[in-house]
């Protein structure tokens, strides 16, 4: 693993372009194809969020009569589920935090002048956003957008007849994620390659940010993962359109025999959470980088056991292909396979425990600067524990039965995947925002984001819990079918009022982000007073990244209050010699 | 700002909990033989995740605050937290965490056991469950004991009953099966529950028995369980089957051995 030496003034890979299309749109330079996943990530997030939006109306409101919509039917209810799981796993929360942040900023804190291959990096990007459209088109095909889930587990997939959006729209769904794994799979080569052979003189690996660290480990994640889904994708493809059974056995729907035998359901679970658990950590990985990395930066001290937040992140990303069974409890797998899935998951809450006590010890005896990427690195650590510790019911399969496929699990992994991991790329936006723009995002509004989104998803997702416990099967497009059901819409009304509130809190983030590009306050070139390689650059980094020399790293990357250092930082560039952790 | 984050953290913190602990929604009443382990596993983990979650939470608020920056005077220590005692920590921190979710499972290990690891007992009574979209059928195999065969290409899903399972006629095992929209059990006698499922995954989900298990096309899962109260209970689908997931739900009824008895003989008698 030797590190590729650049000889001064050799960096550059590629000349800057001049026109408007080979600039911005067909980019070969890793910014503009960050920045181009960022905002694929920003659409994506708001249209998702927009569907739960319409979900949670539904869900209190059946029979409201929603402007240019109209009603939302049952199917049409699961259709908004079934888009909006995809679009926030797939499109928001692998997007961008590895696509956008990793796209940016990895090549830059490793003093590269850009990705190992540009050429892949734009075909990654535009392969994932030509993912994104076709998704977006089986909404406006007849039948509709798919029904059957995130999940798509067959039969239900794989059965045209099985319910509306089964037609073309699971085609285009399906079709939507096999071009979205090549992209990620084009990504995760780019990324693996750049770190291991792209690092300045003096960039060991162990003088990595955390954040490049996180990168990488997610990158090994995706490599693995997603050619097993598109390979699965393939055969459900197949299932649907050329006759096969891969996943169908002898059945029948509404009476008529479907025409195929000998395969088997469980397959698809197999192949798709092989894939689906791993995909928790690529959500997740990143904001565990950004957030021992911010953490870092805002208590002015070095992160807490550098060596034992890398080793941790690694052993995730062992221990997170051993785990997929655990999804799979109630699903008539082998309950002996059953039990032994519960150790390793059990296992991997270990990391994520020292990992959580790295985060609160970095904090300890620090100095802390309550800027706006701290809170939410700090809002991150909060929403991470509160998360993860309702994964110890879920993770024995004796208590997993009642609460399987129960609001409990979208409470759980709401809380430590999806808003965790969006406060990871609410930190990174709010901190990177002035070298990828140049100017500074308001503060003030950056708290009262903060504050509305903490408190409001913890008012969304913590009473999921106790639904789940009172029995509240999700994906129910009604509830006033089962009794019991019915005592609990007190519940859901004040999930959905949360909802409103936490959502119109996103558009203060929106104004903020859009405002503070053309009006913010214009930033100097290391406003946070952090160490790592891309504040050593000019702001916005020239096409190259460094201006044609190639940095020479001296110190590891969390130097701060250094005793008998002249500032509370020491970059990693500086000459001061600082003892190596 | 650092007292403010204690704050909303602490009231997080305690209002989450205060719910969990005063149970104000809650598992039904437990009514079959494993609930009352089962909500004795579920109290001791949601003890052990409880403490960790409130001491973690309150910690937080209190290194936020302690810790702030207080301006020109204050300054950050160093620590790599790589030194000999630091690590020791770190290494307790793991050692503590993995012994209480190892042991933890370990100990609920029975229950999955108890369910799982076993056949039904023998004098069990038997039910086979079949879900297609979007309702239960439940399938008793009466007094000869043995169900008769099906056939998916006699099924007629409009007709209901016995034609929606595709029930052989010629086969003289399926003379006596009986065939209804609600599942009938008897009191503190083992039921065995033989799932199936004719066009997508359902999945049999009975709170108060503490139940659940997919129905999946293809197989046939034996499960069991043993009610202990009389009573009415909700069955409701787990697994998403389609639109109209929300509807397929039903009632378990749990009656004495007589009741039982005699409604399983007026069924026969019905089919005569």
């Amino acid at each position: 693993m030797a590190t590729h030496e650049f000889a001064a003034g050799e960096s550059h890979p590629h000349a800057a372009p001049q026109g408007f299309i080979r600039k911005y749109v067909f980019s070969l330079d890793h910014k503009i194809i960050g920045l181009q996943y960022y905002f694929l990530g920003l659409a994506a997030v708001f249209v998702g969020m927009f569907l739960s939006l319409l979900m949670r109306i539904h869900l209190i409101w059946p029979t409201a009569v929603l402007p240019f919509l109209g009603e939302i039917k049952p199917e049409t209810y699961l259709s908004l589920v079934t888009m909006h799981g995809t679009i926030m796993v797939f499109f928001v929360l692998t997007t961008a935090p590895q696509g956008g942040f990793g796209n940016y900023f990895l090549p830059i804190q490793i003093g590269a002048p850009d990705m190992a291959f540009p050429v892949l990096n734009m075909l990654s990007f535009w392969v994932t956003f030509l993912a994104f459209l076709t998704l977006l088109a089986s909404f406006f095909v007849i039948g509709g957008a798919p029904l059957h889930g995130w999940t798509g587990y067959p039969p239900l997939s794989a059965l045209r007849s099985s319910g509306p959006g089964e037609g073309l729209g699971a085609d285009l769904w399906i079709t939507s994620i096999a071009v979205f794994c090549i992209g990620a799979l084009l990504g995760s080569l780019n990324f693996i390659t750049t770190t291991l052979d792209m690092r300045a003189r003096g960039m060991t690996l162990m003088r990595m940010p955390l954040t490049t660290w996180a990168w990488f480990c997610t990158a090994i994640i995706g490599l693995l993962a997603f050619g097993v889904l598109l390979s699965a994708g393939i055969l459900l493809l197949m299932d649907r359109n050329l006759g096969t059974s891969f996943y169908l056995p002898l059945g029948t729907i509404n009476g008529q025999l479907t025409g195929h035998k000998g395969g088997s359901p469980l397959l698809w679970q197999h192949l798709f959470w092989f894939f689906g658990h791993p995909e928790v950590y690529i959500a997740i990985l990143p904001a565990m980088g950004v957030c021992s990395h911010l953490l870092s930066v805002g208590a002015r001290k070095p992160v807490f056991s550098y060596k034992t937040i890398v080793l941790a992140m690694l052993s995730i990303v062992v221990l997170g292909f051993g785990v997929w069974g655990h999804h799979m409890f109630v699903s008539g797998m082998s309950p002996y396979s059953g039990y032994a899935f519960s150790i390793p998951t059990m296992a991997i809450t270990v990391p994520s425990a020292v990992l959580s006590f790295a985060w609160l010890a970095t904090l300890w005896r620090g100095n802390i600067r309550f800027t706006t990427p701290s809170l939410f690195g700090i809002g991150f650590v909060s929403l991470f524990v509160a998360g993860g510790v309702s994964g110890p019911f879920l993770a024995q399969p004796a208590l997993d039965i009642q609460l399987h496929d129960t609001y409990f699990v979208i409470g759980h992994f709401h809380l430590i995947m999806a808003v965790a991991a969006i406060f990871g790329i609410f930190a990174a936006t709010y901190h990177w925002f002035p070298k990828m723009f140049g100017r500074r995002m308001s503060e003030s509004l950056g708290r009262w984001h903060f504050f509305i989104t903490l408190i409001g998803t913890y008012a969304i997702f913590v009473p999921m819990h106790y639904l789940g416990i009172a029995g509240h099967p999700r994906r129910y497009s009604q509830l006033t079918e089962v009794d019991y059901l019915r005592d609990l819409i007190p519940v859901q009304k004040f999930i959905t009022y949360a909802a409103f509130v936490t959502i119109a809190g996103q558009l203060i983030f929106l104004f903020n982000l859009f405002w503070s590009m053309f009006r913010g306050k214009q930033a100097s070139d290391n406003p946070w007073e952090a160490t790592t390689l891309e504040w050593t650059t000019a702001t916005p980094p020239p096409h190259d990244n460094f201006g044609g020399h190639t940095p020479v790293v001296h110190n590891g990357p969390y130097e701060y209050s250094v005793p008998g250092a002249p500032r509370d930082y020491v970059m990693q560039t500086d000459p001061a010699a600082v003892k190596a952790h | 700002m650092g007292l403010l984050l204690l704050v909303v953290l602490w009231l997080i913190t305690f209002a989450s909990m205060y719910f969990f602990v005063a149970k104000v929604w809650w598992f039904p009443p437990g009514a079959s033989a494993v609930s009352a382990a089962f909500d004795h596993q579920f109290v001791n983990t949601g003890i052990a995740m409880g403490i960790v979650f409130v001491v973690a939470q309150v910690g937080l608020g209190i290194l936020l605050w302690k810790y702030r920056d207080r301006g020109k005077t204050s300054r950050a220590q160093y620590y790599s937290g790589e030194t000999r005692p630091e690590i020791l920590v770190l290494v307790f921190a793991a050692l503590l965490f993995m012994t209480t979710d190892i042991g933890v499972d370990l100990l609920g290990g029975h229950l999955w056991a108890a369910e799982r690891f076993r056949p039904a007992a023998p004098n069990a009574v038997q039910v086979e469950v079949t879900g297609m979209q979007f309702v239960w059928y439940f399938r008793y195999p009466g007094p000869d004991g043995k169900f008769g065969a099906t056939r998916p290409e006699l099924e007629d899903a409009s007709a209901g009953g016995e034609a929606a399972l595709g029930l052989d006629p010629q086969d003289p095992a399926s003379k006596d099966d009986v065939v209804t929209g609600t599942m009938v059990v008897p009191v503190n006698r083992e039921v065995e529950v033989i799932l199936r499922a004719h066009d997508v995954i359902h999945s049999l989900s009975l709170p108060a028995m503490r139940f659940k298990q997919d129905a999946v096309p293809g197989l046939a899962i034996h499960m069991h369980f043993t009610p202990t109260q009389e009573g009415d209970f909700a069955a409701v689908c787990d697994q998403l089957c389609g639109l109209g997931h929300y509807k397929m739900h039903g009632i378990v009824k749990v009656v004495s051995q007589e009741e039982f008895d005699k409604w399983l003989a007026a069924r026969e008698a019905e089919k005569q």
